[in-house]
């Protein structure tokens, strides 16, 4: 469903993503892991559609559609999803309200008609069950004085509810502790089906103990420089992110 | 005729039409301190950024009431069937127009008033906001004081229905100068809403000079509402003082959405211990359109708590002013006041100057004042963005957040719901 072929990206003038390439298919979990500055948010906010981020570079296909062309709401209407790393807190703006405003504007983009107030309670309850989503932070401005795990919960509630593709965990580990940890892994495995698939971008191989993943790409300088399967998680937690490191370094200098 | 002339002519005429009133002694004093002061230009410090003085070449003039109701009710405020209404048309109070439907309230045209029971206290009142502004622009009002209303809420009167005050002015074929007056008195322990408004009928430029002055009593409640949604061409200079004489509470919020030059002067006097106020300002400009909200918390006795919280969205080439005054006397010991201003700039031509300024001479007191001036939050942008809401529906839910605390804070129901609709019809969005 996402092709990335050589992609690369600039902020600022800074070139981060130097020429990456990543095939997703349906059903399947991919791991992005690496150390602090290789790119990894760039990537999530690049394919999101973030406007600090320049593209200079390759191509990236959606469903065959080319991703890159589209505005981020059309991104949203087309199956994308991003769960930030760092929600964004709307004073102001009831949570119910951005839910339903997201739900209908996705759905009058994918043709389909605007839930009316009875069907739209109907599916919160659905998915607020499923998510174990306490009524009153729905009822709260959106993310304001969230706790951590509660902003993350909340961004899964919203992937619930908008029914993505392709889902880009952002970091969606960091920060918190290990019962918030599975709580939104549970969350996003009960999300799972052989018609969608996960981007989970991390810095530490916890979160794969409940977000299985069927690759590993390790991000180094802003490439893939290493693919496998859940054991390379494995490898990464034991020995550190130099190893990786010092491959490249040898490999660069032969 | 250059305005100076003609606002002379004007005052000699009054004076002799009117010459046993009661109010001679009243302009007279008034009329000295415009000819010495002059509209104020820029070089008065409290001027400097809002320029009213180029808009009397206009050749403003004072006009007689021709309108009837059959002009004015498509402008009457929602709620209207169930309120006091109260007409000023080019600056005159219209009894034909209006309807006093709340038994507590009495009403009477000022110089009336001065003939009765009231005439000690209205002579105490009437003028108090001279005190803050000393300029000619508030001299003019009082110096051609006519038409002008004394409105007296009885002692523990709870006013069932709230008071919708319509300044109208018939712009159609005079560029008219207008000049409401108002004096109200609520009595001890009594409780008053009002909503007031601004209606330019017509098309001519026109200016109006609105001065409502409000007396409150010991334990009495006032709320009070402004709705500013004129056409460009209405130059306005809205003068609202409050003065507490007792301990008491009042609560007021100013909406300005659309005019030309817009100046609200906003005065709370806290004279007696553990007064409260509490002051919230909306302002929504576009296109040239002009607004300063010189505010002033006067805090004179101890233990007085006020909060000040102004909110500002400024779009196309619109200019912006806010100047909030907090002063807290010697005597006023543990005196709570806090003073924010935050504003958005929408577009690159929009400007907004922001002065706090708190002149403070008790030494235990708790003040803060704070003032931002930023974009719209790019990240809480993308944020809605990537949740498939477009960028002009993800703007509109942003701004109305924004405004959202202000709005909520008109206890009018009715008002509320039609602020919220005039600011919705702008963002051509709407919460449901």
């Amino acid at each position: 469903m996402l092709s990335i072929q050589n992609l690369h990206a600039n902020i600022d003038g800074k070139e981060i993503l130097r020429g990456i390439n990543l095939d997703v298919k349906p059903g399947e979990i991919h791991a992005i892991m690496g150390p602090n500055g290789a790119g990894k948010s760039t990537l999530a906010s690049v394919l999101a559609g973030r406007a600090d981020y320049e593209v200079t570079e390759g191509s990236v296909t959606f469903w065959g559609k080319d991703l890159l062309a589209l505005a981020p709401e059309e991104r949203a209407g087309e199956g994308l999803f991003l769960s930030f790393q760092y929600p964004v807190e709307i004073p102001g703006l009831s949570t119910t309200n951005f839910i339903k405003s997201a739900v209908n504007e996705v759905r009058k983009y994918r043709g389909q008609d605007a839930l009316d107030a009875v069907s739209f309670l109907k599916l919160m309850k659905e998915k607020m069950a499923l998510m174990n989503m306490d009524q009153v932070l729905l009822s709260r401005s959106l993310n304001e004085g969230f706790s951590g795990g509660e902003k993350k919960r909340n961004e899964i509630f919203q992937m619930a509810m908008l029914e993505p593709k392709l889902a880009i965990l952002d970091e969606t580990d960091s920060g918190l502790d290990i019962d918030a940890i599975r709580i939104v892994a549970n969350g996003v495995n009960k999300l799972r089906n052989s018609e969608n698939a996960v981007l989970a971008i991390t810095h530490y191989q916890r979160l794969l103990d409940y977000i299985v993943p069927d690759f590993v790409h390790v991000l180094y300088q802003g490439r893939i420089v290493k693919s496998g399967t859940k054991e390379l998680a494995y490898e990464l937690e034991e020995k550190g992110y130099d190893f990786i490191k010092n491959e490249i370094n040898i490999e660069e200098q032969v | 005729m250059d305005h100076i002339n003609y606002i002379k002519e004007q005052f000699d005429q009054l004076q002799t039409a009117e010459a046993g009133s009661q109010l001679q002694a009243f302009r007279s004093k008034a009329f000295d301190t415009f000819n010495q002061l002059g509209v104020p230009t820029a070089r008065n410090e409290e001027w400097r950024y809002t320029r009213i003085a180029p808009l009397f070449n206009n050749g403003f003039q004072l006009q007689e009431n021709n309108l009837v109701l059959a002009d004015v009710v498509t402008h009457r405020m929602p709620g209207h069937e169930k309120a006091n209404e109260l007409f000023f048309v080019n600056g005159r109070y219209s009894a034909d127009l209006s309807k006093i439907i709340s038994p507590s309230l009495q009403l009477a045209l000022l110089e009336d008033a001065l003939q009765g029971e009231h005439k000690e206290l209205i002579n105490t009142h009437l003028g108090h906001s001279a005190v803050y502004l000393r300029d000619g622009i508030n001299a003019l009002n009082n110096a051609l004081v006519q038409g002008a209303v004394f409105i007296h809420v009885a002692k523990s009167a709870q006013v069932e229905h709230p008071v919708y005050i319509y300044n109208v002015t018939d712009g159609r074929n005079e560029n008219v100068l207008s000049q409401p007056r108002s004096l109200f008195y609520l009595g001890v322990n009594a409780q008053l809403q009002i909503a007031e408004t601004f209606i330019t009928i017509g098309t001519q430029d026109s200016f109006t000079n609105k001065i409502m002055e409000l007396v409150v009593e010991e334990d009495a409640r006032l709320e009070y509402y402004i709705i500013q949604n004129d056409n460009a061409q209405s130059n306005l200079v809205s003068t609202t003082h409050i003065r507490h004489i007792g301990k008491s509470f009042s609560h007021g919020v100013t909406i300005s959405l659309n005019g030309g030059i817009v100046r609200n002067n906003l005065n709370i006097v806290l004279e007696k211990a553990y007064c409260e106020a509490h002051l919230y300002g909306l302002y929504f400009q576009q296109g040239n359109s002009h607004i300063d909200n010189h505010t002033v918390v006067d805090n004179v006795s101890p233990n007085c708590y006020s909060n000040e919280l102004y909110k500002g969205m400024m779009d196309g080439s619109s200019t912006g002013v806010f100047n909030g005054k907090i002063f807290v006397r010697q005597p006023a010991q543990k005196t709570n006041a806090f003073q924010s201003n935050k504003n958005v700039l929408l577009s690159n031509d929009a400007s907004v100057n922001t002065k706090p300024q708190l002149e403070i001479f008790a030494d235990d007191v708790k003040c803060s004042h704070g003032c931002t001036i930023g974009r719209l939050d790019e990240e809480g942008l993308f944020y809605l963005q990537s949740r498939g809401i477009s960028e002009k529906v993800a703007k509109a839910m942003l701004l109305q957040s924004f405004v959202g605390d202000i709005v909520d804070k008109i206890n009018i129901p009715a008002i509320r719901t039609h602020v919220e609709d005039l600011i919705a019809e702008r963002l051509e969005y709407k919460v449901d």
